[in-house]
């Protein structure tokens, strides 16, 4: 619950100086947003561990009450998407060489999530532990979660009559209880690693400056969309993986605060200033009479 | 008012006279029996039964909305489109009621009407789209106020109501309630205020729901100050709506305007000179806009950049300066033309930034299902008959007839 500590209403009622302050750049993290999100679970994906074993779907799929994931040759034909019965997938890219590499897919759980702050109602939600969180009893089904998430990854049960967002959890019931999330618990390879997001950092940047020759220089999710909480490194680039290139290194919800500035200006100065206009516009009180003139005599008792 | 109104109740009189138009039930009913009203009810009979079934079988199965098209036709155009075009009612509500130009005082009620009805059928198109529209009370209490859209909802929540009370007066003065419109009526500067901040609100923040997804919207029409290009063409949309609606209304209507004369032709040039000078800024905000972007070299590049185009030069400059000739040289046609442009030109435009623009870079491309263009159809159609129905029996294009004699006195 770190979301939205600003209330709206309050900074609707408060000074035209404090409804200043709101303004975009003057108090960044004044809303009570954590900057990194260092002590947040994660988890690092090495995909150069990876051998495509799919391990972590199914046990995805059980920890979930999924279907079954389909069989090897099935998953690999097509390049696959989560969806709303399939939190996660793991996809076959190829190396400059023609050999594999893998790679697992499955929400990223921001640090600063823009579907959680596109959020209305705050059924999609980030808990203090790192995962984001989803109630379906308090969505109402607008899908903007599916608009502001940079990697697409909220799913609509469109076939539904009574719908709701899927995605990846991040096991948070497991967690809670001290278990790390199910896929995690079952990689044999050592491609996944549960930890804190500072020690997963250090960890990923430990593995790519010691490899200088193996690894492409980057850690995918330590900025993207402002931090993620699930981190990648490889040995090709990540446009070839698949990934979202494009994504903004800053955070999606800091993207929309200057628009949001404008609620608490206008409800302050709007109604003064309208009043005074209008002070001004009928300041030689012709405004009396009107409605005589003009034939709408029934509109001035 | 008071002799004609409330106490005449008994029988079917009252009836006969503010429902049927003085009719018997009989002659009512065959004088329905019109070319325009029985497409009417076609479209009506299909998309009545289509929104039951959307709730009976699922978004999936009504609409072509998909995981990568999580927003279509609905919220495009019944939500994005209806809302701008309904913006005349705070128009020319300000422009009447605070900044005290009375030349626009006979266009005021038509106008808040056409806001009302187009806010309601918003609404209902939105509860269409939504998943679970019943957890909408969420808004009052969940405090998402992260989100844009919780600031659109609050608003249009708000104004909706707005808009209800400034109706009302007609409303209640047709009904003869005259105890409730007529302390209704005092409070219209306090419910125009209120209109303007809602609408400045809302109008603006249907545009910030897209800034927080930059690489899913074409450069040339994502911008961070997307809210100002949104509330500027709100206002274009409601003087150009505000425009076509007055020209339709005054020819079919225009025996509701017998003894009642409005210069209608007057008011429309006004309403061209505050057209031409908005649009023409806009032309060139939205240029601004591209360059802040970088977007500027995108501009006639491909499709996109040829849509740009039409979108720009053809909708909001040619209108624009047709606007300002028409009202120079007094070319009623011109300005009528330009208005109906301007129309258009809106309608592209949160089209495009909904639909076309949005996804500009995904394979599969989103195409409304029949099934969404027909629910939409239905709710223009039920919007264009209330509209009739009510201007034909209420006091909003001209006074009560009855009353207008009584009343001119009083002040």
């Amino acid at each position: 619950m770190k979301l939205g500590r600003r209330h709206f209403l309050q900074i609707a009622g408060a000074t035209g100086t404090a409804a200043l302050v709101a303004l975009p750049g003057r108090t960044p993290a004044a809303d009570g947003i954590p900057v990194a999100g260092e002590d947040e679970s994660s988890v690092l994906v090495d995909t150069t561990k990876c051998i495509g074993c799919r391990g972590c779907e199914a046990a995805c799929a059980e920890a979930n009450k999924l279907p079954d994931p389909p069989s090897d040759a099935e998953a690999f034909a097509t390049r696959r998407n989560t969806g709303p019965d399939c939190f996660t997938v793991v996809l076959r890219a190829e190396k400059p060489d023609g050999s594999p590499r893998f790679v697992k897919r499955q929400c990223m759980h921001c640090v600063e999530p823009a579907c959680a702050s596109a959020c209305p109602v705050r059924a999609l939600d980030k808990l203090e532990t790192g995962p984001v969180s989803y109630d379906g009893s308090k969505c109402m089904g607008c899908r903007y979660c599916m608009v502001a998430c940079p990697f697409s990854v909220p799913k609509y049960q469109y076939a539904s009559a009574l719908p709701v967002v899927r995605k990846c959890t991040f096991c948070s019931s497991r967690q809670a209880q001290g278990k790390p999330p199910a896929c995690t618990s079952v990689c044999p390879s050592g491609a996944l690693t549960y930890g804190t997001r500072g020690r997963l950092i250090a960890e990923a940047r430990g593995r790519v400056y010691g490899n200088p020759d193996k690894y492409t220089p980057h850690i995918y999710g330590e900025h993207e969309a402002g931090g993620t909480n699930w981190l990648y490194i490889t040995d090709i680039t990540f446009e070839k993986l698949g990934f979202e290139v494009a994504v903004n290194d800053n955070s999606y919800p800091r993207l929309v605060r200057g628009a949001l500035g404008v609620p608490p200006v206008v409800m302050t100065l709007w109604p003064p200033l309208l009043m005074g206009l209008w002070a001004f516009s009928h300041r030689d009180g012709k405004g009396n009479g009107k409605g005589n003139g003009n034939g709408k005599g029934g509109d001035h008792g | 008012m008071a002799s004609s109104g409330a106490p005449a109740r008994p029988g079917g009189s009252w009836v006969q006279e503010r429902i049927l138009l003085g009719m018997t039930m009989r002659e009512y009913l065959v004088s329905l029996w019109t070319p325009f009203n029985v497409v009417c009810a076609a479209i009506l009979a299909v998309g009545v039964p289509l929104i039951v079934y959307r709730f009976a079988a699922g978004l999936g199965a009504t609409t072509n909305l998909s995981q990568t098209q999580p927003w279509g036709l609905w919220i495009g155009f019944d939500m994005m489109t209806g809302i701008a075009l309904a913006a005349g009612g705070f128009t020319i509500g300000a422009a009447v009621e605070i900044f005290n130009l009375e030349e626009f005082h006979a266009i005021e009620r038509p106008a808040i009407l056409t806001g009302f009805l187009g806010y309601l059928m918003a609404v209902i198109g939105l509860i269409a789209d939504l998943g679970k529209p019943w957890n909408m009370v969420g808004i009052f209490s969940n405090n998402g106020t992260q989100s844009v859209l919780f600031e659109v909802a609050w608003c249009v929540a708000c104004y909706t109501t707005v808009l209800f009370l400034e109706f009302a007066v007609p409303l209640f003065e047709w009904l003869g309630w005259e105890r409730f419109y007529r302390p209704l009526k005092k409070l219209l500067l306090a419910l125009t205020v209120l209109s303007v901040m809602f609408s400045t609100m809302h109008q603006s923040a249907l545009g910030s729901l897209f800034i927080i997804a930059p690489h899913k919207l074409h450069p040339l029409w994502y911008s961070g100050q997307i809210f100002i290009f949104f509330f500027i063409s709100a206002v274009i949309a409601g003087i150009s709506m505000v425009i076509v609606e007055s020209t339709i209304s005054h020819q079919i209507f225009s025996d509701q305007l017998e003894g009642h004369h409005v210069d209608i032709e007057k008011v429309t040039f006004g309403l061209a000179k505050a057209g031409a000078v908005v649009m023409f800024a806009y032309f060139f905000l939205k240029l601004q806009g591209v360059i802040d972007n970088h977007a500027l070299g995108l501009i006639g590049v491909g499709f996109y950049g040829k849509w740009w185009l039409l979108e720009m030069l053809g909708f909001v400059l040619l209108p624009s300066l047709m606007y300002a000739w028409g009202a120079r040289y007094r070319h009623i046609t011109v300005v009528r033309v330009a208005a109906i442009l301007g129309v258009v030109g809106i309608v592209l435009n949160r089209l495009n930034v909904s639909l076309v623009a949005y996804n500009y870079n995904q394979p599969v491309r989103y195409w409304p299902s029949w099934m969404e263009i027909a629910v939409s159809l239905m709710l223009v159609v039920v919007g264009v008959l209330a509209f009739r129905w009510i201007v034909l029996r209420m006091p909003v294009l001209s006074p009560m007839k009855e009353q207008a004699g009584s009343h001119g006195g009083t002040p």
